[in-house]
């Protein structure tokens, strides 16, 4: 019986903050101390607040360490562990009061949130089938095989409305119906952990923090749609992720928890690992699984969907890993309860990854109906420097934005669909004034010009061209009527792709256009970037009056380009300058403005 | 595995080893055993670890065990306070592993202090 368990994030984010150093360091000095079986060092998964890491949580006293280094290890294992004295100078100040030391859940950032497909992200250890059981874990799919038909299973699924939390918001218990329906020898379950979008992490984390609460989703899944086998489709550069995987899914066959006759009811299922090299498209689902079957990662036309002809051209079921994640405690907690949760069409919570210009960049979970206010201000943190907000991109290069105007906008998918936006898989980029807007669009076209699988024309020709108007506007040669035509392309893109990337390319653009017109107009028609970001359009000058003349900036320009002498105000040769921003650092005084 | 029972089984079992993990709130019973290096010297160690089995061994919910720092009467180690709400504290002094059954069972589990133990 151990008296003291530290539980270590071990998710990714951490993990690059050198989590597994520490983790070393704590058992060594753990043993040094004759301490070994007092005090169990737990690795888990993701707490959400990535900003703050290496995380630490000690308990029984639940103490929340943040921002550990390894050099801090002596201290704690000394002061806390051996004489039970909490080092309060490392404690997550938030949780630091004049007089008391708060609970983790009553600070800013856990208390608005609602876990539930997070909920066992950093409080079990994910590589131990024992504690994820000890958290109910298996229960769900007990009561499936041993209580309910597959058609009552689907039924609490209908009721609970639940929605595919991958972006589409498909209703998820229909989705599971459709396939049921279909005969054959042979059904798949597929699980889509091609989590490609730029700065999103929510299915890495879950992977990583409950594995096991995706397999027994899949295996739910299987009962109820008449699938025995299955497939998790994982980047390959989530390696954390898989290892946790595989663990978890050796584990639950050693149990019988996968594999033949599970629970003695007769139903079988086993799942498999299969990884993607990291094409964007892949995440795509009928991509997905050319790309399972061992093809070249490309889109198929649909009609025919998965539910018919699937995987090997079989039914199938596919879902992305947050979806999954919810469906164990909707089955043991019932349809009531996870309906109770969110707006009036979308049901329950849903999983965002904060990141761009916020203090708390990490993993939140809300649920729907939240505004966006709530999560940026409260839970996020808000903006680091006093910057003003200027909008949330959503769902990476197939979504939108969210203006500050809108930012009591309570997020959920219809809503969002109504703005103009979408809710995407959950990726929440924040940007501050010091934001380009059209340098974000030309950003996200970057990404899908180089992801574009290339199949079908619109996306593969349409989108390279709708890039390099965005680069006409950036370096100041457009006209009003490149903006028309602009607008023209991306609708004409989305109209004809053939699949969901090139359909929803042109998004990031539309969106901006139509709550940043007026920057775009400013790039256009003034040929200035009001961000002060587009490089061909900026100029960099020294205030006069504010320079001292220290000639700092003069010896710090890589090109020679500011002159002037001692104590007299200088001046930047404009035609040598290459914006580079050095000047502007280095001053002391404020001296160099960009125009 | 084939049946329910024995899930049931690995969750009970392992329960009882993450108790220690569990937000007890404001109402749990606290035993606490200092620990600074007077304590320890005494032999507090065993005390603590006495303790965590203890409660373990009964499954009593609602109780922590945890440790603090010199509380100041260094001859008296090693010093327990059991610190229940709505009752006073309760220290018990020169504490042994072979007393904590005691304290366990007539404090803990029965409510009746071991008048003994504590400091006269």
């Amino acid at each position: 019986m151990y008296r003291s368990h530290v539980l270590v994030c071990g998710g990714t984010g951490c993990t690059s903050s050198n989590s597994a150093a520490i983790i070393e360091a704590l058992e060594t000095q753990i043993a040094e101390k004759g301490l070994s079986e007092e005090i169990k060092v737990i690795r888990t998964g993701c707490f959400g607040l990535c900003a703050l890491g290496p995380i630490m949580i000690v308990y029984p006293e639940g103490s929340f360490y943040s921002q550990v280094k390894v050099e801090d290890i002596p201290e704690i294992v000394e002061e806390h562990l051996l004489k039970g004295r909490i080092v309060t100078r490392l404690l997550y100040d938030e949780t630091v009061t004049a007089d008391e030391i708060k609970s983790l859940n009553d600070t800013k950032f856990y208390a608005k949130q609602e876990r539930v497909a997070l909920r066992n992200c950093g409080v079990i250890d994910p590589e131990n089938i024992d504690e994820y059981i000890a958290y109910d874990g298996y229960q769900a799919l007990a009561k499936c095989l041993t209580e309910y038909t597959p058609e009552q299973v689907i039924q609490v699924l209908k009721d609970s409305g639940l929605r595919g939390r991958g972006g589409g918001g498909f209703p998820t218990g229909l989705k599971w119906s459709f396939t049921a329906a279909n005969q054959a020898d042979q059904k798949y379950v597929v699980c889509n952990a091609d989590e490609g979008d730029p700065g999103a992490f929510m299915d890495r984390s879950v992977l990583e923090g409950d594995p096991h609460c995706i397999i027994e989703a899949m295996a739910i899944c299987g009962y109820a749609t008449g699938a025995t086998e299955g497939y998790v489709y994982v980047r390959a550069e989530y390696p954390i992720a898989v290892n946790r995987l595989q663990i978890a899914i050796d584990q639950a066959k050693e149990y019988g928890l996968l594999g033949k006759n599970i629970f003695d009811s007769g139903f079988d299922f086993d799942p498999h690992i299969r990884l993607g090299a990291g094409a964007f498209v892949c995440g795509e689902e009928t991509a997905l699984m050319t790309s399972i079957e061992g093809n070249r990662g490309e889109p198929r036309p649909r009609p025919p969907y998965p539910a018919v002809k699937g995987l090997f051209g079989k039914p199938t079921t596919e879902n992305n890993v947050e979806t999954f994640a919810n469906v164990p405690q909707i089955i043991l907690k019932g349809a009531e309860w996870f309906a109770s949760m969110g707006t009036e069409k979308s049901k329950g919570t849903k999983v965002f990854a904060l990141g761009g210009k916020i203090n708390n960049t990490g993993l939140v979970e809300v649920p729907m109906g939240t505004t966006l206010r709530e999560v940026i201000d409260e839970i996020g943190g808000g903006i680091p420097n006093g910057k003003k907000f200027k909008a949330a991109q959503t769902g990476g290069p197939s979504g939108g934005c969210i203006p500050a105007s809108l930012m009591d906008t309570p997020i959920d998918y219809d809503n969002l669909t109504a703005i103009g936006c979408m809710m995407g898989s959950g990726g929440l980029i924040v940007m501050d004034e010091d934001n380009c807007m059209v340098d974000i669009a030309k950003f996200f076209l970057d990404f899908t010009v180089d992801e574009s699988c290339g199949k079908c024309t619109p996306c593969r020709i349409g989108t390279k061209r709708l890039r390099e108007m965005l680069e006409k506007i950036t370096d100041g040669k457009a006209t009003l009527e490149d903006l028309d035509e602009l607008e023209e392309l991306c609708y004409y893109i989305k109209e004809n792709s053939l699949c969901g990337l090139g359909q929803t390319a042109p998004n990031p653009v539309l969106a901006t256009l139509k709550f940043f017109r007026d920057e775009y107009v400013a790039h256009v028609v003034d040929k200035t970037c009001p961000a002060g970001v587009c490089k061909k359009l900026v100029k960099y000058e020294i205030v006069a009056d504010a320079c001292k003349g220290c000639t700092l900036c003069a010896r710090k320009c890589p090109v020679g380009a500011i002159s002037g002498t001692v104590k007299n105000p200088h001046t930047i040769d404009t035609n040598k300058c290459i914006k580079c921003g050095v000047c502007i650092d280095s001053c002391k005084f404020g001296a160099i403005i960009k125009k | 595995m084939k049946t329910l029972a024995e899930l049931m089984a690995i969750k009970e079992a392992t329960m009882q080893k993450m108790t220690v993990r569990e937000d007890t709130g404001d109402d749990a019973i606290r035993i606490v055993v200092g620990m600074a290096t007077c304590g320890i010297a005494a032999g507090a160690r065993p005390v603590l670890n006495a303790f965590v089995d203890e409660v373990a061994k009964r499954n009593l919910k609602g109780v922590t065990v945890s440790q603090t720092g010199c509380i100041g009467m260094c001859q008296f180690e090693p010093i327990v306070e059991v610190i229940q709400p709505g009752k006073e504290k309760v220290t018990y002094v020169k504490m042994t592993a072979d007393k904590v059954a005691k304290v366990v069972n007539d404090h803990i589990v029965n409510g009746s202090p071991v008048a003994e133990y504590t400091v006269k």
